[in-house]
């Protein structure tokens, strides 16, 4: 016996959300998403979730289960029982419940709509296809897997503090064109991609990866926009100076040298960031606790300069 | 137990007290240390932005280094641990792409050689059966009434592939550890959550309200002090909470605490001999619940 204690949200008739628990009996061998239709076509038929495909494949039956993004019909729910073969169901997060389950998806695929995610070129069309080499089509092999369920973007930390950010899927749809040999817009885009709201914003949560249930996981596919913004010159910003700062300390030390890194990340020339990171300078100067002034280089730095010589850094 | 200990960049710059409540924990459990001195900065996943290859090259040179000691290597710092992780995973997982790594160390003398030492944080290692044994030993003050809430740090956790806790969405080995102490854990939803940190530089903002989310979450959780793996959530929830302080109505004001610090001052080290005096935000007030 499962008890799947739910978020119900119904504006029309009350305008707080409540949970209300449902019990089934047989749920060997049962998805998610079969026990909820159990639950809707045996208990509530007021009860309301997304689903078609039944089989992970359009998207549209994702749901917060134990507080984590998943596919309902992607699980099976004996996996997901907690203490007391109970599993809390809630709504996607970062995005307005509608009614139960559902929530309005409109936010995200505005989002995806401003990454423009579609081939752009000024090219005539070729008379036959364009080749693609396989080494090409790897590229944007792990992209192109996207199902646009949500679950990266209802989990995503920066998402929870500040809607201006992209998101993980919009990035990643991002990323399926940056790097598409037959897009001629790849510049353009990355200058896009990188403004506030862009790439440099993610956190590094990992959560998008973690939710993802196909091979898209956008942190990583963000992580490659960010080279190839780097690679083409997209420098005047925060996110790219910091990472360059960072690989130059990295270089002439083997280590990180603090004291440096946040003055080149907001950059020489900006008074205010500049003067923005007095408080904490000062504060960490008074309790000792700054960064030795002359850093200190690790042992055989020599050979990581070796390394970065090498590889042409 | 013996290891390589990998300390990281910021437990020898701006959370020094890290490194120092590092080996004195070390010494009071008698865990040997051998500081890997020509390890170069793991690349904090930054040095992937600007060039992957170069930062798993520079990753599998520490890990070789390890290999060549012969020793299991120990991170103190969440980030330095996922990190690390990530390259033996890229490099293991394509021979082709290990043999490319392998000739980029060549001349440097240094050969990944893979699957010889393990990849632990010191919350790993502490948390395994002989970990917990010893600190059991060990403990010479029990942290009576202390009510600690872990702040794991994103690098340990996810992707959970490359995690080493057993479940990574619900961790249960610091808050483990904090029981053998004496302590009292205290759960909170934000525990598993990022701090804000590597935004910084980029959304000032977002990242001190992600940090302040998350400090909230664990004051109301009726927490005396927050407890981290890793040196850089450090900074984001300590160095920074006076910003974070004045972003939020309510205001808030809570002690951060390194884990290596809350064993040392179970094993009965002083606040100063752990570095606790360097703090920005004061941690006096668990003397009061201590003494
Ligand atoms: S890694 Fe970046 S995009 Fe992915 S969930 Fe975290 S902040 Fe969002
Ligand atoms: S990237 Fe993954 S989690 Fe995000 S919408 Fe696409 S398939 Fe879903
Ligand atoms: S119903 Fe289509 S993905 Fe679940």
């Amino acid at each position: 016996m499962i008890t799947f204690k739910i978020k119900r949200y119904n504006p029309e008739k009350q305008a707080e959300p409540y949970f209300e628990e449902f019990q089934l009996g047989e749920t060997d061998d049962l998805t998610l998403l079969d026990c909820l239709n159990q639950i809707k076509w045996t208990l509530d038929g007021s009860l309301t979730y997304r689903m078609s495909c039944r089989s992970a494949i359009c998207g549209s039956c994702a749901v917060k289960a134990n507080g984590h993004a998943i596919l309902a019909c992607q699980k099976q729910a004996s996996q997901l029982v907690k203490d007391n073969d109970t599993i809390t169901l809630e709504p996607l997060g970062n995005m307005k419940p509608i009614k139960d389950l559902a929530v309005d998806f409109k936010p995200f695929w505005d989002k995806v709509d401003k990454v423009n995610p579609y081939l752009q070129s000024s090219k005539k069309p070729p008379e036959k296809e364009t080749k693609q080499s396989p080494e090409q089509f790897k590229l944007i092999d792990d992209a192109s897997t996207c199902i646009m369920c949500g679950a990266c973007y209802s989990d995503c930390n920066v998402l929870e503090v500040d809607d201006n950010f992209l998101g993980p899927a919009a990035l990643a749809k991002a990323q399926r064109f940056v790097q598409d040999s037959r897009d001629g817009e790849t510049l353009a885009r990355v200058k896009e991609l990188s403004k506030p709201g862009g790439i440099w914003d993610c956190t590094h949560c990992g959560e998008c990866v973690e939710r993802c249930p196909k091979p898209a996981e956008p942190f990583d596919r963000i992580k490659e926009i960010m080279t190839v913004a780097l690679e083409q010159g997209v420098t005047n910003n925060n996110g790219a100076r910091h990472a360059l700062s960072f690989t130059k300390s990295v270089k002439s030390s083997g280590s990180l040298n603090e004291n440096i890194i946040p003055v080149e990340s907001v950059g020489f020339f900006n008074v205010k960031g500049l003067f923005d990171l007095l408080p904490v300078g000062l504060r960490m100067l008074f309790k000792g606790k700054n960064p030795p002034i002359l850093h200190k280089s690790i042992d055989d730095v020599e050979d990581v300069k070796r390394i970065y010589m090498e590889l042409s850094e | 137990m013996k290891f390589a200990l990998f300390t990281g960049c910021v437990a020898k710059g701006a959370t020094r007290e890290l490194m120092l409540s590092t080996m004195k924990s070390a010494e009071g459990l008698g865990i040997e240390f051998v500081e890997m001195k020509s390890a170069s900065c793991c690349g904090a996943g930054v040095v992937s932005e600007k060039n992957p290859l170069l930062a798993d090259a520079l990753n599998a040179r520490t890990i070789a280094i390890a290999e060549e000691q012969g020793l299991d290597l120990v991170t103190i710092c969440s980030t330095c641990q996922g990190i690390l992780k990530k390259t033996e995973c890229h490099v293991d997982s394509d021979p082709a792409y290990k043999e490319k790594v392998n000739t980029v160390l060549e001349e440097g003398g240094h050969q990944y050689a893979g699957g010889k030492v393990k990849i632990q944080h010191f919350a790993n290692v502490l948390g395994t059966e002989e970990g917990l044994t010893l600190l059991r030993d060990k403990v010479k003050r029990p942290l009576t009434g202390l009510k600690t809430a872990a702040f794991y740090g994103c690098y340990v956790l996810r992707p959970s592939g490359l995690s080493l806790y057993e479940d990574p969405d619900n961790p249960t080995g610091m808050e483990e550890i904090f029981k053998i102490l004496g302590a009292t854990p205290v759960y909170y939803e934000s525990r598993t959550k990022c701090c804000g940190f590597p935004i910084i530089m980029m959304n000032k903002d977002a990242s001190h309200d992600m940090a302040g989310n998350a400090l909230i979450d664990a004051i109301d959780s009726g927490a005396d002090c927050v407890v981290t793996g890793c040196p850089l959530c450090h900074l984001s929830l300590d160095a920074y909470q006076p910003e974070i302080d004045k972003m939020n109505k309510k205001g808030c004001s809570i002690p951060i605490l390194h884990l290596p610090q809350l064993v040392a001052l179970a094993l009965g080290y002083s606040p100063q001999e752990l570095g606790m005096d360097k703090h920005i935000i004061s941690t006096t007030r668990l003397d009061k619940i201590l003494a």
